[in-house]
């Protein structure tokens, strides 16, 4: 993992203005031979920019690149390619229904005369698959294959065109925990026989675990280079948010007040017909936040759709408020005050090719000011969005942009926006901050206990266990579709709450915390 | 009707049964009807494979701008321009050669508009289509003059010995040149999508641009490409109408082919040996409903009936198959991806 001194990839002074932002301010860099170089910076910051720059997506306005010395003009990827230097994108470019082989040699296909030679190409993959310890079927399909196998075949493919200089663009976005180690062991691999890697990420633990050198890039600038062994990840926090960050979400007291949500023995099931919420019964009360704490795929998803009626309630009753809200349409359940951040912001919770502007009054454009009538008032839902935009703090470069050109933590601001804005005493949020930068889960955060002290009802549904422990008042731990115990958050351990989400009997819990007054632990029977 | 092993990547291996089966099938039908009627079930075959070529062109024409991202909804249309420029150059050269070429080229430059609206111009691809099909019909009609006169078409030519086989040889080897060229370009444009790295481009163009791009490969000029090499396709499909098998032109020949060639496509599920299955049954409607209006006398005592049906709804049978087959195949059939996108970088 030593990196030597010879530098192979180097940007001077690389500036790159789009219409409305400046996305790289002089940006300089140097990458060393055999060192994994970490590209650390919120969404926005302007990586994924460079690294286009530098991959011959996009051309810089100013500023030079030398590869091994040599000033170079990338003009596109088939030049970047001819220096050495392969891309794995955030989204894999991959075509699904081709085998990786295909995939593989696509632009730089073997040939026996005028015919493709695929039994050369799986001769070369598998002595790739062998040298890199990468294991995978040159004949499989890309599109049967896991997230975590089609990276394989992204890095077999660069390391086809004899790429020497790796660029991962958030490479451990999609891996899963396993994943991502696996991950870190082909990067290790490929470092030791000489390769540099560029490894480009938001995420604070993986920077330090691979690093072997540190650049935060804020708002289109280098803001400071640094290593693990010098830095924390509050340092890092710090260098990329531009100010201190709060890892703990600051909260006073809660003061709970009536019940808002009740859940009266709520059965639901999935797609399959098989019950994956069985009889949940709890209650959220105005002024606190319940955290419900569960592996994903124990019911979590299937209940909160359930409560917001996208999906039929098999048994049981809703009640917001203190009114029969079962089975109720969405809009009438929206009606009474529910905000509900969903769980998959792309497909449920935006319009992707609607104006940043229309997506704010996805749930309200039929009612004034919006409309009058059956004609929409464009002038109030405009001023509606330049409030909204200044007071969420939602990088757009206007109201009217596409909300599909916006990053993922802004994308869910917009949503928070949304739902936050209306009178509300019921907050549902599912998986509020997944796959979202530093800046933006901090204030998430605030605008969520800022809601809960304004005297909301919050249900928080999160996979973090972090989240869950640092937000919630009372954490419910649901587990097989039924909540297995509720715990007052202050006194519950991480040790704990494990425990019950792998399925532990609640006896193993001491008696009282579960003895909860507020909640029916249906889990004892 | 599944004619090759699997879609994307016919080299497998696997033994495809249902196509051995299905074919095995129809040749002992064949078989049978040739020793109760030799001399109507060579026409019925010979007929079909002629009423096919057109289709299977067109087809093919489809099957290159679609693999590669783009709808070409307008293969009537440049079926039909070329059909009667081929035509023209016909009367005015009187080279039977020259003027295929001529419609080839015509071909070649329709489908160059084509894809000069649906690329460069990112006009909705079906509109496209439409507009191309609106300026056939519009421009055909008004510039076609009747009582021109042309020396003659092309004619059957007979391969020595192989003509001679029954059966197989009259419908197979004794074709004239377009028939015999599009039984060829089948398998060209198969072995091309298939087998070259050309093909594998194009077919990444169209599922993957994006992907197709950060490897290095220009996706424009790809759909170009292809989109041009269907119009030539289509072309040549417009050249059989009024070079080969008519021998004059008519206003709005194309009659619908270019429609049913993309509806055989669909059916296909965008390979070339599919595609021409499909062409083969509308072909084989289309020849049945001429015999027997041709044959109605002579037709069995237990098929008799059918001579008192009244003969437009014998004639409708093609048209009925084309959207019975389609009702029944279309769902299952899945389009290249990144079809009638155009293809911007970010």
């Amino acid at each position: 993992m030593s990196a030597g001194s010879e530098i192979v990839l180097e940007a001077r002074n690389i500036t790159k203005r789009f219409p409305s932002v400046v996305a790289n301010e002089n940006v300089s860099l140097k990458l060393y031979r055999g060192e994994v170089l970490a590209l650390l910076g919120e969404n926005g910051a302007g990586k994924t920019t460079l690294m286009n720059i530098l991959y011959g997506l996009y051309h810089q306005d100013s500023g030079e690149v030398l590869i091994r010395g040599e000033p170079v003009r990338i003009s596109g990827p088939s030049d970047s390619i001819r220096h050495g230097i392969g891309m794995v994108h955030q989204h894999f470019m991959l075509v699904p229904v081709f085998t990786v082989a295909e995939n593989i040699i696509l632009g730089t296909e073997t040939r026996n005369g005028p015919f493709l030679d695929l039994n050369a190409a799986r001769r070369q993959i598998r002595e790739l698959s062998r040298q890199y310890n990468l294991d995978v079927d040159p004949d499989a399909y890309v599109k049967d294959l896991s997230v975590g196998q089609q990276q394989r075949v992204e890095i077999i493919k660069a390391l086809y065109r004899k790429a020497d200089i790796l660029i991962l663009d958030e490479p451990t976005a999609v891996l899963t925990p396993q994943e991502t180690e696996e991950l870190f062991t082909i990067i290790r691999s490929l470092t030791a026989r000489g390769a540099s890697v560029i490894f480009i990420s938001h995420k604070l633990k993986e920077v330090l675990a691979i690093a072997d050198r540190i650049m935060v890039l804020r708002r289109g600038r280098v803001v400071g280079e640094t290593t693990p062994r010098e830095a924390t990840e509050r340092s890092l926090a710090e260098m990329m948010v531009g100010r201190s960050v709060m890892m703990e979400v600051e909260k006073g007291e809660a003061h709970p007040g009536t019940p808002v949500l009740t859940l009266d023995r709520v059965t639901v099931l999935d797609d399959r017909g098989q019950r994956v919420v069985n009889e949940v019964s709890l209650e959220v009360h105005a002024g606190e936040i319940l955290g419900i704490a569960g592996v994903q795929g124990n019911g979590q998803t299937e209940l909160v759709e359930a409560i917001t009626g996208l999906r039929p309630v098999h048994s049981g009753r809703v009640l917001i408020n203190g009114r029969d809200v079962t089975n109720a349409s969405p809009r009438r359940i929206s009606e009474t005050g529910c905000a509900h951040v969903p769980e998959d912001r792309q497909e449920d919770g935006l319009v992707l090719t609607y104006s940043v502007a229309d997506n704010l009054v996805l749930n309200t454009y039929y009612t004034p000011p919006f409309a009058r009538g059956i004609v929409r008032n464009d002038r109030a839902i405009l001023n509606h969005a330049s409030r909204l935009i200044e007071r969420y703090d939602v990088r757009t470069p206007g109201p009217l942009t596409p909300v599909s050109a916006l990053s993922g933590g802004n994308k869910q601001k917009v949503i928070i926006a949304r739902e936050l804005s209306r009178e509300g005493r019921l907050l549902i949020a599912a998986q509020p901050t997944r796959g979202i930068d530093v800046g933006s889960i901090e204030f998430i955060h605030q605008r969520i206990v800022a809601e809960r002290d304004q005297g909301a009802a919050v249900l928080l549904v999160s996979a973090e266990l972090d989240e869950i422990m640092a937000l919630s008042d009372r954490i419910a731990v649901m587990y097989h579709g039924k909540i297995v115990a509720t715990l007052p958050a202050a006194s519950a351990t991480r040790e704990e709450l494990g425990l019950l989400m792998a399925g532990a009997q609640p006896t193993n819990v001491p008696h009282e915390t579960i003895a909860d007054g507020r909640a029916t632990v249906k889990a004892q029977r | 009707m599944r004619i090759t092993g699997s879609i994307a990547r016919p080299a497998a291996a696997r033994i495809p049964w249902l196509t051995i089966g299905v074919w095995g099938a129809l040749a002992i039908l064949v078989l049978i009807a040739y020793m109760r009627a030799p001399q109507a079930t060579t026409a019925v075959l010979t007929s079909t494979i002629r009423q096919s070529t057109p289709i299977i062109l067109g087809a093919l024409a489809g099957i290159m701008c679609e693999r590669s991202g783009i709808i070409n909804i307008g293969i009537e249309g440049m079926m039909l321009i070329s059909a009667f420029l081929g035509f023209l150059f016909n009367v005015w050269t009187g080279d039977l050669f020259l003027a295929t070429l001529g419609a080839l080229l015509v071909g070649a430059a329709v489908g160059a508009f084509h894809a000069l609206m649906s690329i460069t111009l990112k006009v909705d691809q079906i509109i496209a289509g439409t507009v191309i099909n609106i300026l056939a019909i519009g421009t055909t009609g008004y510039f076609y003059q009747q009582g021109l006169t042309t020396r003659g078409k092309l004619t059957p030519v007979s391969i020595p010995f192989l003509a001679d086989i029954p059966i197989i040889g009259p419908v197979f080897f004794s074709n004239p040149p377009i028939t015999y060229a599009s039984l060829i370009l089948i398998v060209v444009v198969h072995v091309l999508l298939f087998r070259t790295a050309w093909g594998l481009r194009t077919r990444a163009v169209g599922e993957h641009p994006a992907a197709a791009d950060t490897v290095g490969i220009a996706v424009n000029r790809v759909r170009y490409i292809n989109v041009i090499i269907g119009g030539m396709l289509a072309g040549l499909a417009g050249a059989f109408l009024t070079l080969e098998s008519v021998g004059s032109f008519e206003r709005n020949m194309t009659n619908g082919r270019g429609f049913v060639s993309l509806a055989v496509m669909i059916f296909g599920k965008w390979t070339p040996f599919g595609a021409w299955g499909g062409s083969l049954l509308f072909g084989f409607a289309n020849a049945l409903q001429s015999q027997i209006q041709f044959l109605k006398n002579q037709l069995p005592s237990w098929l008799a009936w059918i001579g008192d049906l009244p003969p437009q709804f014998i004639g409708m049978l093609p048209y009925v198959l084309t959207i019975a087959v389609l009702a029944g195949f279309v769902g299952r059939a899945r389009p290249p991806a990144a079809i009638g996108k155009v293809y911007e970088k970010e």
